[in-house]
């Protein structure tokens, strides 16, 4: 293409008003490497531009994203919170547990005082026992002497009488 | 719409959506993330694609949303957007040391550019849309999108008068 012609086009194309074809023109002239040394750096533009048209993107694209993952956390929630469920319901159970034995011990202390205060209440009443079975025999020893000496007066009636 | 349907549609502008992208968010790793983040939504919207004349338009537009929320994000983590250690994968290992820093002198003026007319060089200098269709993504009026357009161009061109001057003298 005449360079006239060129240059009339790089005009347009500076105000924009270039259709395609005309800048498809443009771009072969520029990356022919045959460059009017006045117009040079519209070949870096034009070799910039046609470099960037073959760029492509190397990465593999995906349609989907991975859904696995998303399933796996919907698997995950449901297990922690049946791991949290059966973690409650067990520390209730050893809760409850924990409890009803403090409770049982309580218990059982009230009852060994109970039984303490009968056990020594018991042992009052025993003394009181022994002491009442201390007199008794000293009842019936005095009876026995009592005895003795109704025999002696018997006798003594007896040697009176005859 | 089923999934063949839908690759048929969708996958032929796959690296169209990935350069406008990369235009937008520099790096071509948070690019790549960015195409399958497009993906996934154009999957999980499938049903209404089919509603749409054109997909390509629709697609391109939400690539643009997305990339401006992503750098909104960033700049809410104070995260700098500067790749000082950019590199070109694809360009070729034989080329030119001169053409390649000539190439790398134009991306970074493009970078420099406000992010409209970024988009808007993208898709009219290397996707090659036409009006219609980049009004359509960017839903703007045709002389808005020239008049950035030629702003963009000028601007771009001058600076590389600037720099090739300065180069020589």
């Amino acid at each position: 293409m005449e360079l006239a012609n060129i240059e009339k086009l790089l005009e347009k194309y500076l105000e924009a008003t270039t259709s395609l074809q005309e800048e498809k023109a443009l771009r072969d002239y520029f990356t022919s490497g045959n460059i009017a040394p006045h117009l040079e750096e519209y070949g870096m533009l034009f070799g910039y531009f046609k470099e960037n048209q073959s760029e492509t993107c190397t990465k593999i694209i995906k349609l989907k994203p991975e859904k696995t993952r998303k399933k796996n956390l919907k698997w995950l929630t449901i297990a922690a919170s049946l791991t949290l469920l059966v973690s409650m319901y067990l520390g209730k159970q050893a809760y409850d547990e924990e409890k009803k034995r403090e409770k049982q011990l309580k218990y059982y202390a009230q009852v060994k005082e109970a039984l303490q205060m009968i056990s020594s209440n018991l042992n009052k009443g025993n003394d009181a026992l022994y002491a009442v079975s201390n007199n008794l025999n000293k009842g019936t020893e005095a009876v026995a002497k009592l005895d003795t000496y109704d025999k002696t007066v018997k006798t003594v009636l007896s040697k009176v009488n005859y | 719409m089923n999934q063949s349907d839908f690759i048929k549609a969708v996958l032929p502008f796959k690296d169209k959506v990935f350069r406008l992208a990369k235009r937008l968010l520099v790096s071509r790793e948070e690019a790549e993330d960015a195409t399958q983040e497009l993906y996934f939504k154009l999957w999980r919207n499938k049903e209404k694609l089919a509603a749409y004349k054109n997909v390509e338009a629709f697609a391109m537009t939400m690539t643009k949303n997305y990339c401006f929320d992503r750098l909104k994000s960033k700049q809410a983590n104070n995260l700098s957007l500067v790749h000082s250690n950019y590199k070109e994968k694809d360009t070729s290992l034989d080329k030119k040391i001169e053409y390649k820093d000539s190439v790398n002198q134009v991306h970074k003026l493009i970078e420099n550019l406000p992010e409209q007319q970024r988009i808007i060089i993208q898709l009219r200098d290397i996707e090659q849309y036409n009006f219609d269709e980049i009004c359509k993504v960017l839903d703007m009026k045709p002389t808005a999108v020239r008049v950035a357009l030629s702003r963009a161009r000028k601007t771009i061109r001058e600076a590389l008068i600037k720099k090739h001057n300065y180069g020589v003298s």
